[in-house]
């Protein structure tokens, strides 16, 4: 919302020693955020002054057309200018920068020699003057606007301050003149005078039968004033002063009528519509529009109504959309002599849901759906009498009412409830005072407040309370630290996330958060099927391209990875934690249950219920080398070991035991992959990507990657450690051949389960695969160690054979000899 | 045995202990003065055949010459060792100002950094970490903070929806509901703050992004005030930006708190608009099944993001969601 300074001085006093910034300063401490302070003319000095085109001599010999133009200025010869302009006229009002004045951008105007003539001085545009964007042509003025000679820079108004100030959506009756003028009335102690004071007295006479007006839905609208006009002259023009104000607020002027509705909305904050008269059949009706149909608003739309849009109709047919945007049927035209002008206190769920079907956001519907002051259908309809009868030959026939306005009721209140919640004494007088100020009635002694018409939203003893911060200062309220509980920690799944983050970074992971949006496209591509390729369309994503919810965290990696590599990187490793969205169960129609208490157990635990799982993992992605290659040689690079040995040590980073098999699992290669399982659980995924993927994405050959359900494990056991042994240890090697199909866990386990508790430490020292017959050969290293005694030889060996046999029979081994 | 016999034995060996000019010639002047052949170790050996009073006087002296030779084979011995040490270790040299790390630098992501500080922070001040799912009740994300369907306050926030329409359900816009789901399940005092992801549907630019993450607090108790909302506030603002920092607030609109407010900082000579905060309105307090007689509350809610873009001068949001390695690295792990 924009506001000048000019217009807000009508209605308030402001001494010319308080700057535009103390009144910025002073909208903020209030509540009213002060986006920019525009200062309009800054840097332009006259003489300005209007002119009236005498001559026009048309100079061709250049590239683009040229005229010498010869203007009045009062003076006592003809002045000549060089313009580059052709949108004039002999007879044209315009105006002129003389010698000595300085348009904005430090541009001096003095006489020159141009295109061969003397130039004494500039005709201007409106943004040669810093007042307007329009560059298209110099700007003119109707004879009745202005004096020739006279100072244009002080009938324009140009020299300005406009607030551009941002209005939260409680504080509808600040999208006015007259709120905003209040406010900074109220917050500086200045004297305030309600433009609506002045029109309270006004009356017309009835002078013929005028347009009649209905409420048909008496729920959406309280009060409808309807006043006729006639004998309006269609080539009436918008005043100066008004045109000038309402280009100011950052609109443009359209026709007198349109233009005088626009003014009283933006002076008052009552939204005002002008009907052509001659094409309204009977009355005008507030009602919804029932039946589908077609309607054409007067920005040439064509829309398809709603049964329940809140329209104005006719006899016929509905005329607009109801507080949002006329129809164009209807609209004032340039042969419109008759008026009728519509002014309603809309209910603002009606508006509200008018113009969020249509998506159609008006300034009027802005203004309607935050609730506009009831009182003002009356006056701003009178206001709009009075402007238009003012400045055209336009009369009053009839107006017509329908309704009532409807006022917030009054609120009784407990005053120390404000000193309670603010933390600092507010004695009920200070109170009641501070309420007066901002328009309310207060009766102190049962402290029942009657808000103004304008503030509907005042109706909770909190309400209220803000309104005192606001006026008392918030800095008033002093800054204590709360009690609070001795303690707090996070939870162990939290630390555990942190842990795991921790690790990653430590060992080389750079972290990386991306959008967890898919397509799927990406899902297909991975391999993803069944219950992990369904996930959750967002109705309206940020962009067609990724409508989908992510399934896993691989693919979002592999994004980052080539836009990495993309701009050089070629050794790296990345990880991202978050949630992913598989849709496991279908969503239900909403819950909404009544606000006014809580809901029950019941209703609270189907709300909860409503909302489906989202799993969080953690996945890294491993691309090229493990270290980076410089002087000290080439690094090998990433393999299928490394992503599962990254995954098990976040299994061991929390303490679980877990077996691993090898898995058919997308988007691994599906000879590359294996599966941790913690508690007879997969939990974890890792190895190499598969190979196809890589190539669609144009990663390196064999990136690999892991994946773990974070969420999916369980809770951490406390450690229960086993004593440290300090007798010596014995160390056997064992080298057992087995099939090449007869994984090295498997072997490992029987050798475990066969050496009994003795056995301390089993490790994988060898492994040869070239013996052919499809065999090959695993050599194990085990250390023996009894908490009490040395083992003897003869033990040992017994424990050795005893692991050997149990391999042999559980995988077919066969102890290699020498 | 004559004594004047042993310690002529014993200079012999000084002198050629002195003598040896590297640790090879040390070595078979040891052989020569100490080793089996040696005259003192030849007259050791020929105690045996001595009276056994000759035995206890030649003894004496053969074991103290002995001693007095060993002693000047150490002396020598470590004279050498060091002369050799100096020589050859300085051949070692090398240029130990080589590049040697090559092993790839890690790094949290620095919302993650920001997030865990802040987390850390309240954690110190007795507050509890809560968190919430991304996909949310449009219920809990809406209606139970008092924002009507109808509302333009619901346009404040470009909602994300969820298919099928009718579910309600949406991405969350803000972290709040977790507030909802803590209030509804938990009885006051409450006194948490809930980090995580949120969206809106804004276009990315240097300074919006449809996915960014937020923090909030709440406090219920018995005698909250506003006063206490600062308390928090300052607290929080010092440790995030400084002791110098100071803050304001300013008078706004949330439809879940009444009264409302922005917090401002005035960092590095201006004021930022920092985030959102107020006392918790009594209908949502109603809503949760609070007494809003008996308890009163605060929240308060800052974006991780613009926290970060403050403190660290960040000046485009693209680093922070473009997952570029170099970015992340700079931060290391935080500390």
């Amino acid at each position: 919302m924009r506001a000048p300074l000019s217009w807000i001085k009508e209605f308030v006093d402001i001494p010319a020693s308080v700057t535009p910034q103390e009144i910025s300063d002073a909208l903020i401490r209030v509540g009213f955020e002060v986006e920019e302070i525009i200062e309009e003319g800054a840097g332009l000095t006259g003489p300005l002054v209007f002119a009236k085109v005498l001559s026009i001599e048309e100079i061709t010999e250049f590239k683009k057309p040229i005229r010498y133009v010869g203007i009045d200025c009062a003076e006592a010869e003809t002045r000549y200018v060089i313009c580059g302009a052709t949108n004039f006229a002999v007879g044209d009002n315009v105006v002129a920068a003389l010698p000595g004045a300085v348009l904005p951008g430090a541009f001096k105007i003095g006489a020159r020699e141009t295109y061969g003539k003397t130039s004494n001085g500039m005709i201007c545009s409106a943004r040669e003057l810093g007042i307007g964007e329009d560059h298209s042509g110099i700007m003119t003025f109707t004879d009745t606007d202005v004096v020739i000679g006279s100072d244009a820079l002080e009938k324009m108004e140009i020299n300005d301050v406009i607030f551009d100030i941002a209005i939260n959506p409680d504080r509808g009756y600040a999208l006015s003149i007259r709120g905003i003028a209040r406010e900074i009335a109220s917050a500086l102690g200045l004297s305030y005078r309600d433009p609506v004071d002045a029109l309270r007295s006004l009356t017309f006479t009835a002078a013929g039968q005028g347009v009649m007006a209905k409420i048909a839905d008496p729920a959406a609208a309280s009060i409808f004033y309807l006043r006729t006009m006639n004998n309006f002259d269609p080539a009436a023009n918008t005043p100066l002063w008004m045109r000038r104000r309402i280009e100011k607020m950052g609109m443009r002027s359209i026709s007198l009528v349109v233009d005088v509705t626009n003014y009283v909305m933006l002076e008052l904050g009552q939204p005002l519509h002008a009907f052509d008269r001659s094409k309204i059949k009977g009355g005008l009706t507030i009602r919804r529009a029932g039946s589908a149909q077609d309607f054409t608003t007067l920005d040439g739309q064509i829309r398809t109504l709603d049964p329940d849009d809140l329209m104005v109709c006719d006899d016929e047919q509905p005329l607009a959309l109801a507080g949002t945007m006329g129809g164009a049927f209807s609209e004032i035209s340039a042969s419109t002599t008759d008026i009728a002008l519509e002014a309603v206190r809309f209910d603002p769920t009606a508006i509200a849901k008018n113009s969020r079907r249509h998506k159609l956001s008006s300034e009027a519907s802005r203004r309607l759906e935050r609730g506009v002051d009831p009182s003002l259908a009356e006056f701003a309809s009178a206001r709009f009498v009075q402007l238009l009868s003012e400045n055209s030959t336009a009369q009053h026939v009839a107006t017509s009412i329908a309704g009532e306005p409807k006022f917030s009721p009054t609120v009784q209140i407990d005053p120390t409830y404000i000193s309670r919640v603010l933390g600092i004494d507010v004695p009920p007088k200070k109170i009641a005072e501070v309420l007066r100020t901002i328009g309310c009635d207060v009766e102190e002694k049962s402290f029942t407040i009657d808000p103004p018409s304008w503030r509907s939203d005042l109706l909770t003893a909190a309400d209220f309370a803000e309104e005192v911060a606001r006026m008392i200062g918030y800095d008033s309220i002093p800054s204590i630290l709360p009690p609070r509980p001795l303690h707090a920690s996070l939870t162990p799944v939290q630390k555990r996330r942190r842990a795991v983050a921790s690790m990653l970074a430590n060992r080389g992971f750079a972290e990386v958060q991306t959008f967890p949006f898919t397509n799927q496209e990406t899902i297909d591509s991975m391999g993803f099927v069944g219950e992990r390729a369904a996930t959750y369309r967002i109705a309206n994503p940020m962009s067609e391209e990724f409508p989908l919810m992510r399934v896993h965290l691989v693919p979002g990696l592999i994004e980052v990875a080539q836009r990495n590599i993309s701009r050089g990187a070629k050794d790296f490793a990345i990880f991202e934690m978050g949630s992913i969205f598989r849709s496991s169960q279908k969503l239900q129609p909403f819950i909404s249950p009544d606000l006014s208490k809580r809901p029950t157990d019941k209703v609270i635990a189907e709300i909860f219920a409503s909302v489906p799982p989202q799993a969080y993992h953690v996945a890294g992605l491993l691309v090229g080398k493990v270290e980076n290659e410089d002087w000290q040689g080439k690094p090998r690079a990433y393999t299928w070991q490394d992503a599962i040995a990254y995954a098990q040590d976040i299994l061991q980073l929390c303490n679980f035991e877990w077996t691993v098999k090898r898995s058919d699992f997308a988007p691994w290669h599906p000879g590359r992959c294996a599966e941790l399982i913690v508690d007879g659980k997969a939990v974890a995924h890792a190895g190499e990507i598969h190979p196809r993927i890589l190539a669609k994405y144009g990663l390196p050959e064999r990136s690999v990657a892991f994946a773990v359900g974070l969420s999916a494990l369980p809770a951490s056991d406390l450690v229960r450690p086993v004593r440290v042994g300090t007798m010596p240890a014995a160390l056997q090697d064992v080298a057992l051949i087995v099939n090449q199909s007869v994984s090295a866990s498997d072997v490992e386990s029987a050798l475990r389960a066969g050496a009994g508790e003795l056995l301390e430490s089993i490790t994988l020292f060898d492994r040869y695969d070239k013996l052919g017959d499809g065999k090959i050969s695993l050599a194990f290293a085990l250390v023996f160690r009894a908490p009490d005694r040395t083992l003897t030889g003869a033990e040992v060996t017994a424990l050795r054979e005893s692991a050997v046999a149990a391999a042999v029979a559980k995988t077919g081994a066969i102890l290699r000899t020498a | 045995m004559n004594s004047a016999e042993i310690a002529s034995w014993v200079i012999d060996a000084q002198k050629a202990f002195t003598a040896a000019k590297d640790l090879e010639e040390l070595k078979s002047a040891r052989l020569t003065h100490l080793g089996d052949k040696a005259p003192i170790s030849l007259a050791s050996r020929g105690l045996g055949a001595l009276s056994p009073e000759e035995k206890a006087s030649s003894g004496k002296l053969i074991g103290d010459a002995k001693g007095e030779i060993s002693q000047a084979l150490s002396v020598a011995t470590a004279k050498l060792e060091a002369d050799r040490d100096s020589k050859v270790l300085l051949e070692e040299v090398v240029d130990i100002t080589l590049p040697v790390q090559r092993s790839h630098r890690g790094g949290l992501h620095p919302i993650s950094i920001i997030r865990n500080e802040v987390s850390d922070f309240f954690i110190e001040q007795g507050f509890a970490v809560e968190e919430g799912p991304e996909l949310e009740s449009g219920w809990l994300n809406f209606d139970a903070l008092n924002i009507p369907a109808d509302h333009p306050a619901r346009t404040m926030q470009d909602t994300f929806f969820i298919e099928p329409l009718d579910s309600g359900m949406v991405l969350r816009t803000q972290t709040s509901p977790v507030q909802i789901r803590t209030m509804l399940t938990q009885e006051p005092p409450i006194y948490m703050v809930c980090p995580g992801r949120t969206f809106r549907s804004d276009e990315l630019d240097a300074t919006h992004s449809p996915v960014f993450h937020q923090v909030e607090g709440l406090v219920i108790d018995k005698g909250i005030t506003m006063a206490h909302l600062k308390g928090t506030l300052d607290n929080f603002a010092r440790h995030m930006f400084g002791p110098d920092v100071t803050t304001r607030l300013r008078p706004s609109f949330f439809p879940f708190t009444e009264p409302s407010a922005e917090v401002d900082i005035y960092f590095n000579d201006r004021w930022i608009e920092w985030g959102g905060c107020g006392m918790v309105n009594p209908k949502v307090l109603t809503s949760c099944g609070i007494d809003a007689d008996v308890y009163s509350g605060f929240a308060f809610g800052m974006g991780l993001e613009r926290t970060l873009m403050v403190r660290h001068g960040i000046t485009d949001m693209h680093d922070i969601v473009e997952g570029d390695i170099r970015f992340t690295r700079q931060f290391g792990v935080g500390l």
